[in-house]
């Protein structure tokens, strides 16, 4: 990914930061020009909580190139404590343990390597709750 | 000698990854029998790991604990022999990642295995000299073992990471003194474009790790006017587990005082961030009034030894937070050909 | 794409065009060709004619026709070529599988790798939850396949039983490799011509109408995932314009790039209360010979999905089924049909209504 991309979205991919509408509560990752959902423009800057629940998850076989290092990887749907819903990699368990509704977190790791020159994308995934 | 003039810990936090590997799994693929194996095992990065994540989730342990906005923290100094970049901070990733600067001073540094206690003694001056309000210290590596090598059975992955500010009665402990004792003792290096580090072998306990720590506890006795009777728990950097279990045997320390820190047989010798998650169990679990001696060792060489009070403020922050035992307790065990993937000693081709 | 363009215009009986319309997604990353419109125009010796290429994700063939439709509606133009095409062979299939991912936020999904099917499979694991009926489900592919057996322009002219089905390999749990469409190169090719120009027209013609609507880029932000809103709202449009009432469409032409989407999409279109999409498939009502044939000539699944050329298969074949020519593969007494065309998780759906003249 270029740079300047990667760049862009680090507040979000990092913290889960972002802007909710002041009118109707929605959550935007990228500051919105007007909201996507109701079309106010007033927002304030926010950050999503970090743990939540396991709604729904699978598992990636053929994974786009990107991707085709760390494939098998899992990819779960979580509703975090405020309702909001994500999606997001899964890390860090043992297949026999994940099941819906486990309480997960979220932590911080490499999404991408670009080889040995690339910069190095970080990124959350979520993993089970265990201590 | 002039004491520190309040600076203390206010805030902690000790972070191990999940999976570990078997000394024994190491030693089957090597022909190693169980006698010689230093630790039972070891704990590893996983394939999304690196030195720089690991140092966030200890930075963010450690800012639960000390409740503190991040955008007061003045300076964050990582101390790491596995950097993602050769160049390229850490600090700044760590800073983004915790939502602090971008008034803030970040450097990373290296001297081995004490580059996070290092990391520890320059937060303080900067705290002492009030230039800053709160700064972060953090020791993280995902050490590299050499396949086969003696070292391998060891180098693992963990962070640990401190939040130091004006001391105040309800911090978690203070920071008195520290001392260094370094000469230039190449035991243990690695040449800039070489994978791995490479060794002198027993050198590296007798002059190396012996002579540093011993050197920079007795500048602590002798010059700094301490006794060793004073303290409850000695942390010692532990690449095993006979290294830290001989210094106190040539001190004269009882082994019930070191124990408490002994981590290395169930985690291995997480590099920079070895002494510290050391102290980072003894803060789970050390109560108001104890004192603390600990000393670090990096190779290269040297040892940074400190003198440390808990706080009444160690309880309530201490809660705040999962214990490093949570850590130690929650693993996956890999076989060796999975460590080899996780750690990139094989890449898909 | 000129081969399928020269025979429709030659079927057509129509030599001059006011505009050219292409329907491609990949080609600027797979073939590094922008520019297709005038291309295209070159390729087929019409140098001179407007054309550009149109890009809805993998709805883009439709979103050309949709194009084509409003530009002849415009009063415009009496005479319109529309052609979709897609060389996804081209590519590696992680190649493919990435490239796939600009249908999804490249910040958001397409950053952590969550592609289209690991996207499928999270909404296969709702609707299970919610209504039950997995196999019913994966019953989609059979039938889709049971109408391609013996189609000469079927990708996979075979018929699959749903053990098989329910045997194969999973792409992302529990989506299975028999559900999802496969990679496939194709071109398809549509002659829209105004009513004025129908007069003198004499080769087969059909009635179309197109609507067309949006959604949330990510299924999991809009209220109810497992209902597609997008294509909701299409199909009630394109009923309102062509003033049908939904009971008299004879047949649907689904975008069952997974099986889960047929499913969805056939709840989502009024055909089936919510969830029982699944039962009825079971039941044959979606077989040639029940009472809503779908994928008559076997889908994006069976007859292929080269996604630019995609929707105007459809088209083609609904235009076959009202021209009387789909041979076996004939519905009696077609009057009505519907092609549905989704770019994306029906972030955005196509539909379009054609009638027989």
């Amino acid at each position: 990914m270029r740079v300047p991309r990667y760049w862009r979205s680090i507040p979000f991919k990092y913290r889960l930061a972002g802007w909710r509408c002041n009118h109707c509560g929605t959550f935007h990752r990228n500051k919105p020009v007007v909201c996507k959902r109701c079309g106010s423009k007033d927002f304030a800057e926010t950050e999503l909580p970090k743990t939540g629940k396991l709604i729904a998850y699978t598992i990636v076989k053929f994974a786009p190139k990107e991707f085709s290092e760390i494939a098998p990887y899992a990819i779960g749907l979580i509703e975090l404590d405020d309702g909001t819903r994500i999606v997001s990699q899964l890390t860090d368990f043992r297949e026999e343990e994940l099941r819906e509704g486990m309480r997960v977190e979220a932590v911080f790791r490499r999404i991408r390597v670009n080889g040995e020159q690339g910069v190095i994308e970080y990124g959350f995934k979520f993993r089970p709750v265990t201590t | 000698m002039v004491r520190i003039n309040s600076v203390a810990i206010h805030g902690y936090g000790g972070y191990v990854p999940k999976y570990r590997i078997k000394d024994e799994e190491i030693g089957k693929i090597w022909g190693k029998g169980s006698a010689e194996l230093p630790v039972a095992e070891k704990a590893i990065a996983g394939i999304d790991e690196d030195a720089a994540t690991m140092a966030v989730e200890a930075a963010r342990i450690a800012l639960k604990r000390a409740g503190i906005d991040p955008r007061k923290i003045g300076a964050i100094h990582v101390g790491s022999e596995s950097k993602p970049y050769a160049v390229k901070p850490t600090g700044t990733i760590v800073a983004a990642a915790i939502g602090a600067g971008p008034s803030l001073l970040a450097a990373d540094l290296e001297f081995a295995c004490k580059a996070g206690t290092e990391a520890l003694q320059l937060i303080t001056g900067l705290i002492e000299s009030r230039r800053i309000e709160y700064g972060l210290a953090i020791g993280a590596d995902t050490a590299q073992g050499r396949p086969g090598d003696a070292l391998e059975f060891t180098a693992a992955s963990g962070a640990a990471a401190f939040i130091l500010g004006k001391s105040s009665e309800n911090a978690v402990a203070s920071i008195e003194a520290w001392c260094s004792y370094v000469t230039d003792t190449p035991d243990f290096w690695r040449r800039q474009y070489d994978r791995y580090p490479m060794h002198a072998a027993r050198f590296t306990g007798q002059p190396a790790y012996f002579r540093h720590i011993i050197g920079a506890v007795k500048t602590l006795l002798e010059n700094d006017g301490y006794s060793l009777g004073e303290f409850d728990y000695f942390v010692f950097h532990q690449p095993n587990v006979k290294f830290p279990f001989a210094v106190a045997k040539y001190l004269g320390i009882s082994k019930e005082k070191v124990t408490p820190a002994i981590i290395s047989n169930n985690l291995g010798n997480t590099y920079s961030a070895c002494s510290l998650l050391g102290l980072v169990k003894v803060l789970d679990q050390a109560k108001p009034g104890q004192r603390i001696l600990l000393a670090s060792y990096g190779s290269g060489a040297g040892s940074d030894a400190f003198v440390i009070e808990v706080l009444n403020g160690i309880s309530e922050k201490r809660d705040r937070a999962p214990k490093l035992e949570a850590f130690v307790e929650d693993r996956i065990y890999v076989d060796y050909a999975l460590y080899l993937r996780f750690r990139s000693k094989i890449l898909k081709g | 794409m000129a081969e399928a363009a020269v025979k429709a215009l030659e079927d057509a009986g129509v030599s001059a065009l006011n505009s050219i319309y292409v329907g491609n997604m990949l080609g600027e990353v797979l073939q590094e060709q922008a520019h297709l419109g005038t291309l295209l125009a070159e390729e087929i010796g019409l140098v001179g004619v407007p054309a550009y290429r149109v890009e809805a994700a993998e709805a883009s063939g439709a979103a050309a026709l949709y194009a084509g439709v409003l530009d002849i509606l415009s009063g415009g133009s009496d005479a319109v070529l529309v052609v979709g095409g897609e060389k996804l062979s081209d590519g590696l299939a992680e190649e493919v599988s990435s490239a796939l991912m600009m249908s999804q936020r490249q910040e958001y999904e397409g950053f952590i790798g969550a592609e289209f099917y690991s996207l499928n499979a999270l909404l296969y694991k709702l609707y299970i939850k919610r209504y039950g009926n997995g196999d019913g489900v994966a019953m989609f592919p059979v039938i889709s396949h049971e109408h391609a057996a013996g189609v000469a322009h079927a990708q996979y002219p075979f018929k699959l039983n749903l053990e098989k089905v329910l045997s194969s390999p999973f792409v992302a749990e529990p989506l299975r490799r028999m559900e999802i469409s496969g990679i496939g190169d194709g071109a398809a090719a549509i002659v829209l011509i105004s009513e004025r120009l129908a007069e003198k027209i004499k080769s087969p013609k059909a009635e179309i109408y197109v609507a067309s609507a949006t959604d949330y880029l990510t299924p999991f932000e809009r209220e109810n995932p497992l209902r597609f809103q997008s294509l909701s709202m299409a199909v009630n449009k394109v009923l309102n314009i062509s003033k049908v009432d939904r009971d008299r469409i004879d047949f649907v032409e689904l975008h069952d790039a997974t099986s889960i989407m047929a499913a969805i999409s056939m709840e989502s279109s009024g055909f089936a209360e919510a969830g029982q999409a699944a039962k009825l498939v079971k039941r044959g009502e979606y077989g040639l010979n029940g009472s809503l044939p779908c994928n008559t000539f076997g889908g994006l699944k069976a007859r292929g999905h080269p996604i630019g050329a995609t929707a105007l298969y459809q088209v083609s074949e609904a235009h076959l089924q009202l021209t009387g020519q789909a041979g076996k593969n004939q519905i009696d007494s077609a009057e009505i049909g519907l092609t549905q065309s989704l770019g994306g998780v029906a972030a955005t759906a196509f539909v379009t209504l054609m009638k027989k003249v």
